[in-house]
């Protein structure tokens, strides 16, 4: 028998008893209706995750921090005056973080002179006390650090330029509003005013021009504002004024290097500063490690999927065994006729193969399908403020990887049943009632 | 003499073991000649079908020795032997295997598909025997559709499709009425007159067994006779008794 007639007259034998073989391929479809879904939802969002990181776009950056200190000595840590709190990208975050040694601008001279090391500037933390706008109410806010090269997401405006010497900032569209601006258009090239309170306790306020409107964002931008270098450096100056311990100290320094020369490289620059007594994150470390706890959980909701196309995968053995008894005598006959074991195997394993194909084909398009249309619904309800998430999405890749992986799972369930018919023997099977 | 198509010497055949074990075959010689008719009966139970399993090769005997055409049927191996069962041998059974949901024309054709012939090629095929057996009108018909003796010419189709040296028939007429049978029966001494195909046909029918060149008679596993039509020109010698047949020695 031709491999061509082989896969014809298996799929003819799978439509022989249709409502078996319906409710073997619901099972399937059960499992891989699921197994798209759930697929989709770690693209999606992981999707999400990488467009956000490619479009703060600062790929050719690395915080980099001393290392904390080893904390294998338990009890309580001395009180070192010259600590300072690090925090991550993202100034907005809970504030905390360990007390590491701070950078100094002997450690910046030591981080320029590493190779692959194209600038280092320190990154400046600052805190306001408020935001306020023509005599406004004041709102608590925070201010993001401002990493070169990174891009907001924005509603309306421009970027922060970070090279103009007055002081700019972008508003999160939330403060839109409340700060008294009538509308976002509005609020472009208006001013808010910034009070800081000084090392000894004074106040000071300064002012900058708004020149964009952020988009709430998973990382960095929802609620802090974000300022440019010349406002950075004004904010610190004030906020530094008096101080006498921290004032040419930083929690961690930015540096810039070529992406372009790929991971290894990348990797190599790492390892060199971690020599040198420091931690370096590119911004895709730290979103890599929200990915990665992402993928734990769509693995564990695949791990569930494939569960349910493992009891399918019974569901074919069952209806093939069937099958292999009620076609026992055709079975014999075939091998009267000169079959081989081989194509006799090969006739049941496609047919299972195929079971495992329609099921899956139909379950992917219809997860696709209904996957689609929740995904749609809930970005403009439930994430109608995560704009551009689409929380569940679909890659061929996946896809195409779903059929295969069930088509693999019906192929090794058939695998049982091809086997008792390929051992069939032909008188017994011609003697058969 | 030529080397006969098929011979079996000695053959024993057992089924079971221990207390169970049963001799079905207890020592069988048999010669099948090129083009001759050979009807196998016995009373039921007696190891006609086994004996014919045995020379069509879809059984190995317990011990003894099959020959095709001279040549040990041992040495055929799985692919060889597979090839051998598909393009020398046609079989009819009793019962019909056919496929009921199938075509006649898709029943038909079975063997040529199993032998890899092209799709093209197998319906041109098909449809010639089908035309030979007056059931052209039927190809596109559900098999399960036909009546009993449509049925058995649909199972004789398949069993010529592939062009075979012998077909093999256990009981072709065991289930149609007389005048059906009688058309069966015409259609294979047709076949075996007009294109010299080899025919065995093991059958209760003392009108069929006569009407073949030589025949032979099972009795618990033993050969009780062996007897020559008066009609076959063949010569052959009446061969008694499970001893040697006569061509042993001519050839
Ligand atoms: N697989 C088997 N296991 C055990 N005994 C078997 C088996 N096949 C056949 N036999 C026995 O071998 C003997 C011969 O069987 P066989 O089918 O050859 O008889 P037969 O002459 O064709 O009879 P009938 O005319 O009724 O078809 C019978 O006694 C049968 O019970
Ligand atoms: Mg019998």
């Amino acid at each position: 028998m031709k491999p061509a007639d082989v896969v014809g007259s298996a799929v003819a034998n799978t439509f022989r008893s249709k409502t078996r073989t319906i409710l073997t391929v619901l099972a399937i479809f059960i499992g891989a209706f699921t197994l798209t879904i759930t697929t989709g939802l770690g693209t999606g969002i992981n999707r999400y995750i990488d467009q956000t990181v490619a479009e703060i776009g600062a790929e050719d950056v690395m915080t980099v921090a001393h290392q904390a200190e080893e904390t294998t000595d338990d009890g309580p840590r001395e009180y070192d005056p010259d600590a300072v709190t690090a925090s991550g990208l993202g100034a907005d975050g809970p504030g905390g973080g360990q007390t590491i040694d701070p950078i100094t601008d002997d450690d910046l001279v030591t981080i320029a002179a590493i190779d692959g090391v194209e600038s280092v500037e320190p990154l400046k933390q600052v805190s306001v006390d408020y935001v306020q706008h023509d005599d406004g109410t004041r709102y608590e806010v925070s201010v993001g650090s401002f990493i070169p090269g990174m891009e907001l997401v924005l509603a309306s405006g421009e970027q922060p330029d970070a090279d103009a010497a007055e002081p700019q900032v972008a508003i999160p569209v939330d403060f839109v509003e409340p700060l008294g601006f009538a509308s976002q258009g509005d609020a472009l090239g208006g001013e808010v005013a910034f009070g800081v309170t000084d090392a000894t306790g004074a106040e000071h306020v300064v002012t900058a021009e708004v020149v964009g409107v952020s988009e709430s964002g998973l990382i960095g931008t929802g609620n802090s504002v974000s300022p440019n270098t010349a406002l950075t450096d004004e904010l610190y100056a004030v906020q530094a004024t008096g101080a006498t311990g921290q004032a040419d100290v930083y929690g961690s320094a930015v540096v810039t290097f070529d992406p372009e020369l790929g991971e290894p490289a990348t990797q190599a620059l790492k390892d060199d500063l971690d020599e040198a007594g420091f931690t370096a994150t590119t911004v895709e470390d730290q979103i890599g490690a929200f990915q990665s706890v992402i993928d734990g959980i769509v693995l564990v909701l695949n791990a569930f999927a494939v569960i349910a196309l493992l009891a399918a995968g019974f569901g074919i053995v069952n209806t093939l065994l069937m099958s292999v008894q009620e076609r026992t005598r055709e079975i014999g006959l075939m091998k009267a006729m000169g079959m081989g074991s081989g194509k006799v195997f090969g006739l049941f394993s496609t047919e299972a193969t195929f079971m495992g194909f329609l099921g899956s084909a139909v379950g992917v398009v219809l997860g696709m399908v209904a996957g689609t249309a929740v995904g749609d619904a809930l970005a403009t309800t439930m994430f109608a403020d995560l704009p551009g998430l689409t929380l569940i999405a679909f890659d061929p890749v996946s896809v195409a990887s779903i059929v295969v992986l069930v088509m693999a799972i019906a192929f090794l369930a058939g695998t049982i049943p091809a086997g008792r018919a390929a051992r069939q023997d032909p008188i017994e099977s011609l003697r058969y009632e | 003499m030529s080397t006969p198509v098929l011979r079996v010497e000695d053959l024993h055949r057992s089924y079971g073991r221990g207390p169970t074990r049963f001799e079905a075959l207890k020592g069988v010689d048999v010669e099948v000649r090129a083009g001759e008719s050979l009807a196998i009966v016995g009373k039921s139970g007696s190891g006609k079908s086994t004996l014919m399993h045995l020379l069509a090769l879809l059984d190995r005997p317990t011990s003894g020795s099959v020959e095709l055409n001279g040549v040990p049927a041992d040495r055929l191996r799985g692919r060889e032997l597979n090839r051998v069962r598909n393009e020398t041998f046609g079989f009819v059974f009793q019962q019909f295997f056919l496929t009921p949901s199938a075509t006649v024309l898709e029943n038909v054709i079975l063997p040529l598909k199993i032998a890899g012939v092209g799709r093209a090629e197998r319906k041109r095929r098909g449809m010639a025997v089908l035309e030979q057996l007056d059931l052209a009108d039927k190809a596109k018909n559900r098999a399960i559709d036909l009546s009993g003796g449509q049925k058995q010419r649909v199972v004789i189709a398949r069993a010529l499709v592939n062009d075979p040296q012998v077909i093999f028939a256990d009981e072709p007429t065991g289930n149609l009425d007389t005048t059906t049978g009688a058309a069966v029966e015409d259609l294979l001494f047709g076949l075996n007159r007009e294109r010299g195909i080899t025919l065995v046909v093991v059958t209760h029918d003392e009108e069929l067994a006569s009407r073949c060149d030589r025949r032979i008679t099972v009795r618990d596993g033993r050969i009780e006779a062996s007897a020559t039509a008066a009609t076959t020109a063949s010569g052959t010698g009446t061969t008694a008794e499970p001893g040697r047949p006569a061509e042993e020695v001519a050839a």
